[in-house]
C-alpha cells in the first residue's frame, strides 16, 4: 500500500487509532477472565535446590501477587522450616502443561499445588510422589475429598481445601412466581418451580453447558443425582440426566446460550437478575450476597441433595533427584494445612477445610458457610472410583454428548450411546 | 557450465601460483580460508535461527506423531516407535471426516468472500473520491483489533438471548437463530468473523496491486470504448493474477491455521460443528486433562502437509505464469 502522509489521512489514522483503543478499552472492561498462560511472578524455571536453600512452589493462583495474605502465609511457612520459598503463579491450564514439562527435563518445584483432577494425570505420569515416600500425613481430611488424591490405594497429595457446586436462587422471583425455596427438593419440584417462574415472564436456570471440561463439571451433579455412573455414560439415568437438560432448553426454562456458557458467563447471566436459579460453585459467594443470592443443594432425581463434583487444589511433591528435600517440602506443607493457617487460607481462597475441625471453625465465624459445608461432605472427587486417568478420557465424551443432545444435533440416548463407544475405545487404547 | 567456470579458476589459481613465489600462494589460500570463514559468520546467524526455530521444532513434531506418546513416556522420554499408527487412528476417528469437511468448507468459504469483497473494494478506492483515504482507512479496523477482542465482540452480537444480531432479526420480524449454538449456524457464524477479519488483508494488496497497473492502459482502453466492466475482466484483472495468486496463497494459508476466532466463539461446538483440523489438534494436546500429544502432533502434520501441497501448487503456477 502506498502510504500517503497528508493530513488528512493522518487525522484518519488518528481517528481510527481513538476508535480502536476505546473499543478495546470498552472489551477488557467487560470481558472477565480469559486470562492466557502468563506466570503472575517473573522467572519461570525452578532451581531445586538442596536443603536449607530454596525451595519452589508452583499455584495455579495469578489473582494473588507477593502482597496477599496468601503468599505471606507461604513465606511465613518457609521461615519456619529454615528455607526461602520462591513461589511462583501459573494460569490453571498452563500449570498442567507447565507441571508436565518441568517432570520431563527434571526440573519440578519443591511443591506443586495443582487442580484436583491433575493429580492422577500427573502421578501416572511419574512426576509426583506417594505420602509413603514424602511423609506427609493424611490424618483427619475428610476421604470424599482426600478421593482425587488417591490412585490404586496410594495417596499422591492433600487437599488444600475443597469447593463445589450448589443451586444459587434469586429470592424475589421466587417470591415473585409464589415458589418456596424449601421445597425444592427433586428434579419434579425443580421443573415445577421453573414452570411458575417462566408464567410471570421471567427466566428459569443457567448453567455451564460448555465442551469443556467445565461442561462436565456441571453436568455431573444432574448425571450422579440420576444414579448414574461414570464407567456408563448410556445408562438409563445418564439418558434421565442429560434428557433433563435438553427438554429445559426446549421448554424454554434454560436459555440457550447454556451450550456456550462457561461458569463465567453463566454467573453474570444470574447476576442480571432476571434468572430464577443459577448453578454455580462456592467461588461466588461473595458475589451472590452482594446481590441478595441464596443457596440450596442441588437436587437428585428422586429426592434429596445430589452429589457433586469436588472442586480445589492438592498439594503434591513432586519428585526429585535430591530425595533429602522431601522432609523439608512436606514441613512446609504440613505449616500451610494445620491449624489456623488453613483456616485463614481457606477462607481467602472461598474454599471449605478439608478436615472436621477446620471447617466447624470456619462456620463459627461466618454461619453462611454452613450450607457449603453440607455440599462438600456429600461431593465426589471426579477421578475417584479408582478412575485415575480414565476420568479425562469419559469426561471429553460426555461433554461432547451433552453438547449434541442440547444443540439438537442427537437425541440424549444416541448421543450418550456415542459417546460410550467412544470412551471404550479411548480407554482401551 | 559450473564445472567450466570452476575449471577457470582453478586454471587462473595454477597461473597465479605459477607466478608467484611459495608464500604468497600461503598466503592467497590463507586469504581463501578466510573468507570463507567470513562467508559462513555471515550465514550462521541464520542457519542458527532457522534450526532453532524451524527444523528442530518440525523435527519434535514429527518425531511426537510417529510415536507413541503417553504421559509417562512424555516424562521419561522413551515412547516406543508407533509409525503411521498414530495416522491412522486419527483417520479413522469420528471427529476426522467432520474436521476435515469444516476446514475445507471455512477456508474456501472464507478465501472466497474475503478475496471477492477485497477486490471489490480495492477497485472501489482506485478511483479517489472526497474522504477515499479514511473511508478505506476505516476498512482496516478489523485488522487493527486483536482478535480477541474482534471475536469476544463477535461471540456477543451472535449471542442467541442478548445477542444485538437477534434483536435485529425480532424487530424486523425474522425468526432469531441460535449461531453460536446451533450446529447447523455455528460454522457460518465464525465463517462471518472470519471473513470480515480477512476483508482488509485483502484489500490492501490487491489495492497496491492496483497502484502498479499503469493508468495509460486504463485511458487507452476506454478511448476505445471499453466499458467499466470490459475494462475489469479483460484489463484489471489479467493484470493482477500474480498479486491474486499470492494473496489467495496467503489467505489459504493463513486460513488454513485460524484456531483463535473458532476458539473464543464456539471451542469448535457444538460438538464438531465448528471443529477444524486446528482446533481439533488443540483439542488433542490440550483440550483435556488427559492431553495426547501425539495425536495433536499427527493433526498437526496434515495440516502442515495439507499448507505444503498448495504452496507446490502456487510455485508450479508461478513458473507457468513467468514462462508464458
Amino acid at each position: 500500500m502506498t502510504v500517503q502522509i497528508t493530513r488528512r489521512a493522518r487525522t484518519a489514522l488518528l481517528t481510527i487509532t481513538a476508535i480502536t483503543a476505546a473499543a478495546a478499552l470498552a472489551a477488557c472492561s467487560s470481558s472477565s477472565s480469559t486470562s492466557t498462560s502468563a506466570p503472575a511472578s517473573a522467572g519461570g524455571t525452578s532451581a531445586t535446590s538442596a536443603s536449607g536453600g530454596t525451595y519452589t512452589l508452583w499455584d495455579p493462583y495469578p489473582q494473588y501477587n507477593a502482597s496477599s495474605a496468601w503468599w505471606k502465609a507461604v513465606a511465613a511457612c518457609g521461615t519456619q522450616a529454615g528455607v526461602t520459598i520462591k513461589h511462583t503463579a501459573y494460569d490453571t491450564t498452563a500449570l498442567t502443561t507447565q507441571a508436565l514439562l518441568a517432570g520431563q527435563q527434571g526440573k519440578s518445584p519443591d511443591i506443586l499445588l495443582i487442580d484436583n483432577p491433575v493429580v492422577s494425570t500427573l502421578a501416572s505420569a511419574g512426576i509426583l510422589t506417594t505420602t509413603a515416600q514424602n511423609g506427609l500425613s493424611t490424618g483427619t481430611i475428610a476421604q470424599n475429598i482426600l478421593g482425587a488424591g488417591v490412585i490404586n490405594g496410594k495417596t499422591y497429595g492433600v487437599p488444600i481445601g475443597a469447593n463445589t457446586l450448589a443451586l444459587y436462587y434469586n429470592p424475589t422471583i421466587l417470591k415473585a412466581a409464589n415458589v418456596d425455596p424449601a421445597s425444592i427438593t427433586s428434579w419434579a419440584t425443580l421443573t415445577a418451580a421453573l414452570a411458575k417462574v417462566k408464567a410471570i415472564g421471567k427466566k428459569g436456570i443457567t448453567f455451564s453447558g460448555i465442551n469443556t471440561e467445565e461442561g462436565s463439571f456441571q453436568f455431573l451433579p444432574w448425571f450422579w443425582g440420576a444414579g448414574a455412573n461414570l464407567t456408563n455414560l448410556n445408562s438409563p439415568q445418564a439418558v434421565a440426566a442429560l434428557t433433563l437438560w435438553t427438554t429445559w432448553i426446549k421448554d424454554g426454562y434454560a436459555p440457550n446460550s447454556v451450550i456456550q456458557n462457561t461458569q463465567t458467563t453463566s454467573w453474570q447471566e444470574f447476576q442480571t437478575g432476571d434468572y430464577a436459579f443459577g448453578e454455580n460453585g462456592t467461588w461466588q459467594k461473595a458475589g451472590a450476597a452482594t446481590m441478595g443470592a441464596k443457596v440450596i443443594p442441588i437436587p437428585s432425581e428422586s429426592g434429596g441433595a445430589a452429589p457433586v463434583p469436588t472442586g480445589g487444589e492438592f498439594f503434591t511433591i513432586p519428585v526429585q533427584k535430591d530425595t533429602s528435600t522431601y522432609a523439608t517440602s512436606a514441613k512446609i506443607v504440613t505449616c500451610l494445612t494445620s491449624g489456623n493457617s488453613i483456616i485463614a487460607t481457606d477462607n481467602t481462597l472461598n474454599y471449605i477445610a478439608p478436615t472436621q475441625s477446620a471447617q466447624q471453625a470456619q462456620v463459627a465465624t461466618d454461619a453462611s458457610l454452613q450450607s457449603w459445608v453440607n455440599a462438600v461432605g456429600v461431593a465426589k472427587a471426579r477421578t475417584g472410583d479408582n478412575l485415575g486417568t480414565k476420568y479425562p478420557i469419559i469426561s471429553q465424551q460426555m461433554w461432547t454428548a451433552v453438547q449434541k443432545a442440547e444443540s439438537g444435533a442427537a437425541a440424549p440416548s444416541a448421543a450418550l450411546a456415542a459417546a460410550q463407544t467412544a470412551a471404550q475405545a479411548g480407554i482401551n487404547k | 557450465m559450473t564445472t567450466d567456470r570452476s575449471r577457470a579458476r582453478s586454471a587462473g589459481r595454477q597461473r597465479d601460483g605459477a607466478a608467484h613465489t611459495a608464500p604468497s600462494r600461503a598466503r592467497s589460500a590463507g586469504a581463501r580460508w578466510r573468507a570463507q570463514a567470513a562467508a559462513w559468520g555471515f550465514l550462521a546467524p541464520v542457519v542458527l535461527y532457522l534450526a532453532a526455530f524451524y527444523a528442530y521444532p518440525l523435527y519434535r513434531n514429527i518425531d511426537l506423531s510417529i510415536r507413541s506418546y503417553t504421559l509417562a513416556s512424555f516424562v521419561t522420554g522413551d515412547a516406543p516407535f508407533a509409525g503411521f499408527a498414530n495416522y491412522i487412528s486419527i483417520f479413522h476417528s469420528s471427529t476426522f471426516a467432520p474436521a476435515l469437511i469444516n476446514t475445507t468448507i471455512f477456508v474456501f468459504v472464507s478465501i472466497a468472500f474475503q478475496f471477492a469483497i477485497g477486490l471489490a473494494l480495492a477497485v472501489f478506492f482506485y478511483r479517489r473520491f472526497p474522504l477515499s483515504a479514511t473511508l478505506r482507512a476505516l476498512f482496516l479496523i478489523p485488522w487493527l483489533l486483536p482478535l480477541l477482542v474482534s471475536a469476544s465482540t463477535w461471540s456477543w452480537m451472535l449471542n442467541s438471548d442478548s445477542g444485538i444480531v437477534n434483536s435485529f432479526l425480532q424487530a424486523v420480524g425474522a425468526a432469531p437463530i441460535d449461531w453460536l449454538t446451533s450446529p447447523h449456524w455455528s460454522l457460518a457464524a465464525v465463517l462471518i468473523a472470519n471473513i470480515w477479519i480477512g476483508i482488509p488483508f485483502n484489500l490492501v494488496i490487491m489495492y497496491s496491486g492496483l497502484q502498479s497497473v499503469s493508468a495509460d492502459i486504463f485511458e487507452a482502453a476506454s478511448i476505445d470504448g471499453a466499458n467499466g466492466w470490459q475494462r475489469f475482466w479483460r484489463i484489471t484483472f489479467p493484470l493482477l493474477r500474480p498479486v491474486s495468486a499470492i494473496t489467495l496463497l496467503l489467505g489459504f494459508i493463513y486460513t488454513l491455521k485460524v484456531f483463535d476466532i473458532i476458539w473464543i466463539m464456539t471451542r469448535g461446538g457444538p460438538a464438531t460443528a465448528s471443529t477444524t483440523l486446528a482446533i481439533w489438534s488443540y483439542q488433542l494436546g490440550f483440550g483435556s486433562l488427559l492431553p495426547d500429544f501425539s495425536s495433536a502432533a499427527a493433526v498437526g502434520n496434515v495440516l502442515i502437509i495439507i499448507a505444503v501441497i498448495f504452496a507446490l501448487i502456487y510455485i508450479r503456477a508461478r513458473n507457468r505464469l513467468e514462462t508464458t
